[in-house]
């Protein structure tokens, strides 16, 4: 695999020294099942998945700086398809995957088309706004979606019954979906929605075709978002309007501010951390949602560069990524 | 729709646009997109319940809830936005944090139940009005919202006050050159702003009672409202509140199952084509 000459060794797009710290992390979570209870596992689980959000979200907010409050939608509707493709019209788990995914992306095309010519803080009230269309329609359209009491099904196929099965089966899908994500971002591509983030009027008279960059852009993050989602329903077996609510956009938003904006692996760290948070606190009162408005304003105030960012600035040669946000 | 309707859709709108013009006095002038708008108008009507249940009196009730939402929006801009300066993705997230922990204080205070305020008994009953047998009490909160408009409308044209806030909303920055506080400014809007949510969640309180999530259906119909108006626009909140009243009343008379599609559906075409809204204006960057 190696190259002859003085190129540094480059297998998969990675060199050296991000190789071995890649495969360490991938053995390290591969091997959690052998130490860790179920219940932890369940917990590593739902990190792994919000991870994959929270990473979709920061396709199109750190790289593209537009910051979409109507992921969780897209992300639910997924879910919601999964949950009603296998229980109710019995198709197989894959092709429910594979159906949630499509409609997610195609969700994400419908939002795209309308917020692509927004910018800043239009985008937030327009997704928003688009993400409670799907929540109402969730919510009211009861003959399919059985409104507020949800639909519940058993989605996932038996050889993933178990906690360590489908926990490996989750990091199996994640690794490829944070490597097809990060491989994006790195494309071409991916560093056109870094210029129109970084400048939109300068990309423009370069002869960039912004509108249809931010699309692609939009629609690849919702089909990212739409795995998670798949992924999500096989994992909870139920979904309800709570899985698409506006709670559910801000706190993958949340996850990803947390890890850092426009560190794409952060998204791992910001959900972890959540979701941690959440199950600690939880233990010991039931002001969840106390604590999590509390977290937001302390991030907000504090680390607006979120985990990553606050650990870089005290850490500086940390190599986690490159790129930084900027206001 | 029958005049019945008609009135429900006009009264609702009235609602709207108390609360809404407030969010928009914030978003035009501060360029702060207020996510706690809702809960403050939850918080003002608990409040608000609080006070007229215990004193018996509605206009005391309005006024509490109006000096305490006010004092909580003074928290609001002057302990927590303050610190996070400009960006605009953290004012968003920070209100929104806000919220999340107003709702639920207000859940620890008042429990889950469902509220309503009492209404004072000289707006009790109904009267004639267009044809149709017509609660008394809720052609009050139609008056009130028109009279809220006038006050604006005179506030914002007519007065020195009124004056800085519509210079504010087109170019702070040169306000603030020629010497005025622009900051003062800034803060009274936001008070003022708070306290019509808080009014508004009195009134409210009255026809549609208050219960825990009652404040996102307001909170997204203001966010509506305010993208079909303009930014910092009163017209614009007029209209935009009267489109969203009619058609939330509408959609639920004919597709009750499509409700939410009746308003958003034609808001985010809007929005694709008009990104500034109806009355909205470019600013200079």
């Amino acid at each position: 695999m190696s190259n002859a000459g003085s190129a540094p060794i480059k297998i998969a797009g990675l060199t050296g020294r991000s190789l071995v710290v890649v495969l360490l992390v991938l053995a390290t979570t591969a091997a959690l099942p052998l130490v860790l209870s179920n219940y932890q596992l369940e917990l590593a689980t739902e990190m792994l998945i919000f991870g994959v959000l929270a990473m979709s979200i920061d396709i199109l907010s750190g790289f593209a700086g537009r910051t979409s409050l109507g992921h969780g939608a897209i992300f639910g509707v997924s879910g919601y398809v999964v949950v009603y493709a296998s229980a109710q019209a019995g198709f197989s788990p894959a092709a429910a995957i594979l159906l949630g995914v499509i409609a997610a992306t195609a969700v994400a095309i419908i939002f795209a088309l309308l917020a692509v010519r927004t910018s800043g803080v239009y985008f937030l009230l327009l997704t928003l706004a688009l993400g409670m269309i799907v929540w109402g329609i969730c919510l009211r359209w009861t003959q399919v979606t059985g409104g507020e009491n949800g639909l519940r099904g058993d989605v996932r196929p038996a050889f993933l019954a178990g906690h360590r099965a489908f926990y490996w089966a989750v990091l199996a899908a994640t690794t490829v979906v944070s490597y097809a994500m990060w491989r994006f971002v790195r494309s071409p591509f991916g560093l056109t929605l870094l210029g129109i983030r970084d400048s939109e009027s300068r990309m423009k008279s370069l002869g960039y075709n912004v509108p249809l960059h931010l699309f692609i852009g939009f629609a690849v993050s919702g089909f990212f978002a739409g795995i998670s989602g798949a992924l999500y329903a096989l994992f909870n077996n139920f979904v309800s309007p709570s899985t698409v609510a506006l709670e559910q956009s801000v706190e993958g938003v949340l996850m990803m501010i947390a890890g850092g904006v426009g560190t794409l692996f952060g998204g791992f760290v910001g959900a972890a951390a959540i979701i941690a948070l959440e199950n600690v606190v939880s233990a010991y009162t039931e002001r969840w949602q106390t604590v999590l408005g509390l977290t937001f304003i302390v991030i907000m105030i504090f680390a607006p560069d979120g985990i990553i960012g606050a650990l870089r600035a005290i850490l500086p040669r940390g190599g986690l990524a490159r790129e930084r946000y900027k206001d | 729709m029958s005049a019945f309707q008609l009135l429900n859709g006009l009264t609702y709108a009235a609602l709207l646009f108390v609360v809404a013009s407030g969010f928009t006095l914030i978003f035009g002038l501060l360029r702060i997109v207020n996510l706690a708008h809702g809960a403050l108008y939850l918080v003002g009507g608990y409040i608000g319940f609080s006070i007229a249940s215990g004193t018996g009196s509605f206009v005391l009730g309005g006024l509490g809830a109006m000096a305490a939402v006010a004092a909580i929006g003074f928290v609001l801009d002057q302990g927590l936005l303050r610190f996070v300066g400009n960006n605009e993705l953290r004012q968003v997230l920070l209100t929104l944090g806000f919220a999340f922990v107003l709702d639920d204080m207000a859940l620890v205070i008042w429990g889950g139940d469902s509220f309503t305020v009492p209404i004072p008994h000289m707006l009790k009953g109904g009267m004639h009005v267009f044809g149709v047998y017509y609660p008394t009490y809720r052609l009050f909160v139609l008056a009130t919202g028109i009279v809220v408009f006038a006050g604006l409308w005179l506030l914002l044209n007519h007065t020195r006050l009124g004056a800085l806030i519509r210079a504010g909303v087109d170019d702070a920055e040169m306000v603030e050159a020629s010497g005025v506080n622009i900051r003062r400014v800034f803060l009274v809007t936001f008070l003022l702003g708070s306290a019509l949510a808080g009014l508004g969640g009195l009134m409210g309180g009255a026809f549609l009672s208050l219960y825990p999530s009652a404040d996102a259906e307001i909170l997204v119909f203001s966010l509506a409202i305010v993208i079909i108006g303009g930014r910092g626009s009163l017209v614009g909140v007029g209209v935009g509140s009267l489109l969203v009243g009619l058609l939330n009343t509408l959609g639920q008379v004919m597709f009750p199952e499509l409700a939410y599609f009746v308003i958003f559906g034609p808001m985010a075409l809007l929005l694709a084509f008009r990104p500034l809204g109806l009355f909205g204006r470019a600013t200079p960057a």
